[in-house]
């Protein structure tokens, strides 16, 4: 398998930060605020790989750090420390060393993202189309023709209405914004997708549709994908390996299957236990 | 408060130009830059004038920057040298630049002060074209704030303003920007090409003359260098298109004065109600106007 | 069918700038012209207002200029500006010292008493806004003898030449952080354009020439609820401040004048803890030309919301350094409201093409709906 992403001791501070703050913070020490500096250890060590078309889960309460690691890894926020390599074809980036033009490019071509609020990835003052031309335009294709039916069919590939394209995603239900930024997410074909709480406040059958959608375009087109959840059902369906995080660290990592069957840290398995 | 102040001596004692030499000097390398990097706006602190921020102060002090004994400049406003803001701009600069004429003839200027238009009769690489700018930014419309919008234009990026074109088509099957149309220069940098109409963005392109852009109030200057390549932002297929002056059959109306069918024309309603058209640019309908009267002369 | 030119403009600006100057003589043979010492005087916080919007200290000047603009604050200060343009920038002056300055009030909100005492001053702030008829018919005599009378009344006992500053007594006591080192140079926003993010000497430069209006307007937001300073007013000091030039053969400073200036210093409640130490009270500055408190005052409160928002990220329009410091000049602002009236007639043709050609094209596909 082909190697995709190699994320190695990414870690982040929110605030200044201090030199007891790793030592200080953790599953362990049962927090992530560092008491000698009050900064937040939101990652810590943070190491893992992706291969390509392979979905790897991150699981964690909120504050685990979970969103932390995808965020950084595109360009939402800067990490304190570590180092993430993207490979793609023959070409390969080190993530943390771009400037602001090559990670923009990165963004806007290689990577996709869905955020758990649709507001981070919708523009609601465009149509649903209009977002999606947005992307498309980024990637310098000029011919309205083309932008338009390259549009019309994402969004009838997430399952979004062709009829109601033009309108803007402000008038559409939770489940259906989400399938445009699904449908925005892949215009320019990534082969790779960060998925943050997708599902997270939808109905059970809306969800249901939704963890649909992401198997089937994995299959489709082998995108690699990271999903962020505190969800277990998500994790169970979508993901082949799992990080478990708590407190900005991982604790577990493995099979999704194997995790789930026989976890091995307490937490997990309160966590399992409780869903099952 | 103070007493014992001394008012300051007459008019007599403002230097060449209205503007200290170090405000002019800082003008001058301003442009120098912006000519550099073709579309950029130049920040520069644009001095005030005695004339309301928005009545070309911009472009005013790129004009007496600029102009020297022996110029002559050339006033328009809205393509006419007699409107009022052109007049009063005119006069201003006959005031504070003794031996600087002027003159109405766009072939005989060296230095073209215009807002609105751009000249119908094309123009040399020995003139100069200034216009006035009251907003410099065209990504203003998609994203309010400047420093947002200097990074953007940093990284080339202008997918926004594209997308603003877009939904103009889905929505009315057509570009509804009328003026200021977005323009890329020299393949990066798109340019608020000043409140021209879209019958003179080709102008840009390419042009004889250097065309220096001036916003005041904004603080901003940029150039269209000569023999740039200017493209108005569009689709492949959905092409950049100029004011239509067809009449309901389709035939291109013509001025009601000169007969041009080759102006931009100023649409004019008549006392009893009903329209006329006539060319907005005063020169260039007196020339016209010249041209076939030394016809029908040499005819009969 | 006549020409239908934009023509005649010399003309009308002619007979335009007759009627607006024949409305300035408009009382006729009874009027007496206004002197500039009058002007100066009598209506001395207008004069003060011009000073400081126009950004030059010329009160003689900025008193010609309400003269000559028949009351308009924002005309005048745009004269003042623009007589400056013509002007070299001969050096710059160095950082004045405030504490110096011979007041004729000052005032703190947060201590009843402050070291070298509360001086109230001439201020309309406890007057009952009655209307004085008496003064509706004033005699040059009664009007002559209201100066000697204050005269006569004043004790011999002199004012102190300065007086301490109230900041410097709290941050003695630990309550404000110590001044912190100039690291740069005061930015000069007569010379650069203000490019963001820009640093607090150009917003506070910015302001200090500031519309009153438009700084009251953003500074009142965030009283009211689109911000959270909570100002307590440490002090507020009107007077004369000795301004001090290098000289120009010896570099020794020397004074070179005194210019009448308002500052206002407001304490605010402290915030998180960012930096090390124990938790301080932060600082609004304000401060302008001329005698203006309320634009003092609303200077310091917009100074300490633009500080925070540079340093966080603004959460409301008070807080941020593009709104407000892009909004507050009033010759940009009025200049480009007076410019709409201008003649727009290229880019309304422009306009109604568009419009038309829009109308045509959905006036058409609906023919072909109902076809």
């Amino acid at each position: 398998m082909n190697k995709i992403l190699e994320v190695r001791n990414l870690s982040k501070i929110h605030g200044r930060g201090c030199p007891q703050c790793f030592d200080t913070t953790g599953p362990a020490q049962d927090t992530n605020i560092c008491p000698h500096c009050g900064s937040v250890v939101a990652a810590h060590d943070v190491s893992f790989d992706l291969y390509a078309g392979e979905i790897l889960g991150i699981m964690g309460e909120s504050g685990s750090g979970k969103s932390t690691v995808v965020k950084t890894l595109f360009f939402d926020e800067t990490p304190t420390a570590g180092e993430a390599v993207f490979f793609d074809g023959d070409a390969q980036y080190e993530l943390f060393s771009l400037n602001a033009a090559q990670s923009r490019w990165l963004r806007n071509h290689r990577f996709g993202m869905v955020y758990q609020n649709p507001h981070l990835g919708l523009n609601f003052n465009v149509s649903a189309g209009g977002n999606i031309a947005e992307r498309l335009l980024m990637s310098d294709i000029a011919h309205y023709g083309e932008i338009r039916s390259r549009a019309k069919a994402l969004l009838a590939r997430t399952e979004v209405l062709p009829e109601r394209m033009d309108e803007s995603p402000k008038r559409f239900s939770g489940g259906m914004q989400q399938r445009v930024q699904i449908a925005k997410a892949l215009a320019t074909r990534p082969p790779l997708l960060f998925l943050d709480e997708v599902t997270t406040g939808l109905d059970l059958s809306v969800q249901a549709r939704i963890l649909d959608l992401i198997l089937e375009i994995q299959q489709e087109l082998s995108t690699a994908m990271i999903v962020v959840t505190h969800d277990l059902g998500v994790i169970r369906l979508l993901a082949g390996r799992t990080l478990v995080m708590r407190y900005g660290r991982v604790i577990e990592a493995g099979l999704t299957d194997q995790i789930l069957e026989d976890p091995q840290y307490a937490y997990t398995q309160r966590l399992v236990a409780s869903a099952l | 408060m103070n007493p014992g102040y001394e008012l300051p001596l007459d008019e007599a004692a403002y230097s060449f130009g209205f503007l200290d030499e170090y405000a002019k000097r800082e003008v001058r390398r301003a442009i120098l830059k912006a000519v550099s990097i073709p579309g950029y706006q130049t920040p520069y602190a644009s001095r005030e004038m005695p004339m309301g921020r928005g009545f070309g102060t911009g472009g005013l002090q790129l004009t007496l920057s600029l102009i020297g004994p022996g110029d002559t400049l050339k006033v328009i406003d809205q393509g006419s040298d007699d409107s009022v803001n052109a007049v009063n701009l005119r006069h201003f600069v006959e005031l504070t630049c003794p031996g600087v004429d002027t003159a109405e003839r766009t072939a005989e200027a060296t230095l073209i002060q215009s807002r609105h238009r751009i000249p119908e009769a094309p123009l040399t690489e020995e003139q100069l074209l200034v216009l006035q700018v009251p907003y410099p930014d065209p990504l203003v419309v998609v994203e309010p704030s400047e420093g947002k919008r200097k990074i953007m234009h940093g990284e080339g990026d202008y997918s926004r303003l594209l997308t603003k074109l877009y939904e103009d088509i889905v929505q009315f099957d057509e570009i509804t920007i009328s003026h200021r149309y977005p323009t890329r220069i020299n393949g990066h940098y798109v340019i608020d090409p000043s409140p021209i109409p879209r019958y003179d963005v080709p102008r840009l392109h390419q042009s004889r003359a250097l065309i220096l852009f001036g916003a005041g109030r904004e603080k901003r200057i940029y150039a269209v260098p000569p023999y740039t390549v200017a493209e108005p932002l569009a689709f492949e297929d959905v092409p950049f298109r100029t004011e239509d002056f067809r009449e309901e059959h389709g035939n291109r109306r013509a001025c009601a004065r000169c007969g041009a069918k080759d102006s931009f024309l100023d649409e004019i309603i008549l006392d009893g109600g009903e329209k006329t058209y006539q060319c907005s640019d005063s020169d260039y309908c007196n020339q016209q106007l010249a041209m076939r009267s030394a016809a029908v002369e040499a005819s009969a | 069918m006549g020409y239908v030119a934009i023509k005649g403009g010399g003309r009308a600006i002619e007979g335009s700038h007759a009627a607006v100057e024949a409305l300035r003589a408009a009382e006729g043979e009874a009027g007496t012209p206004l002197s500039l010492s009058t002007i100066e005087n009598q209506l001395r916080l207008l004069t003060s207002r011009v000073l400081s919007e126009g950004g030059l200290y010329h009160p003689r000047l900025a008193a010609l200029a309400i003269k000559q603009f028949q009351g308009d604050t924002l005309e005048a200060a745009f004269a003042l500006r623009a007589y400056r343009s013509t002007k070299p920038r001969l050096l710059e002056t160095p950082v004045q010292d405030t504490s110096r300055m011979r007041l004729i009030r000052r005032i703190s909100s947060a201590f009843k008493g402050i070291p070298g005492g509360q001086l109230l001053g001439p201020t309309y702030d406890y007057a009952l806004r009655l209307m004085r008829l008496d003064l509706a018919d004033e005699s040059s005599e009664a009007f002559r003898a209201v100066a000697r009378r204050f005269m006569q009344g004043v004790p011999d006992t002199a004012l102190p030449d300065s007086f301490p500053k109230v900041v410097d007594a709290l941050r003695a006591e630990g309550l404000l952080p110590p001044l912190a080192p100039r690291t740069q140079e005061a930015f000069d926003i007569t010379r650069e354009p203000l490019v963001f993010p820009v640093p607090r000497s150009a917003a506070l430069a910015t302001m200090a020439r500031a519309e009153t209006g438009s700084l009251l307007a953003i500074a009142y937001s965030n009283m009211r609820g689109y911000g959270d300073v909570h100002p307590t007013i440490a002090e507020l000091r009107v007077g004369y401040l000795p301004v001090m030039l290098p000289h120009p053969v010896t570099g020794e400073p020397v004074e070179a004048g005194e210019a009448l200036i308002t500052e206002c210093e407001v304490v605010a409640m402290y915030e998180g803890n960012n930096s090390d130490g124990p938790p301080v009270f932060t600082l609004g500055c304000g401060a302008c030309f001329g005698h203006n408190e309320v634009k003092a005052i609303s200077m310091a409160i917009l100074d300490r919301a633009l500080q925070k928002g540079m340093r966080d990220g603004p959460r409301n329009p008070s807080e941020d350094p593009e709104f407000v410091l892009l909004h507050v000049d009033g010759v940009d602002s009025m200049g480009f409201a007076s410019h709409y009236k201008m003649p727009h007639y290229v880019t309304f043709q422009s306009d109604m093409d568009r419009l038309r050609t829009t109308q045509s094209k959905a006036k058409a596909s609906a023919k072909g709906v109902l076809a």
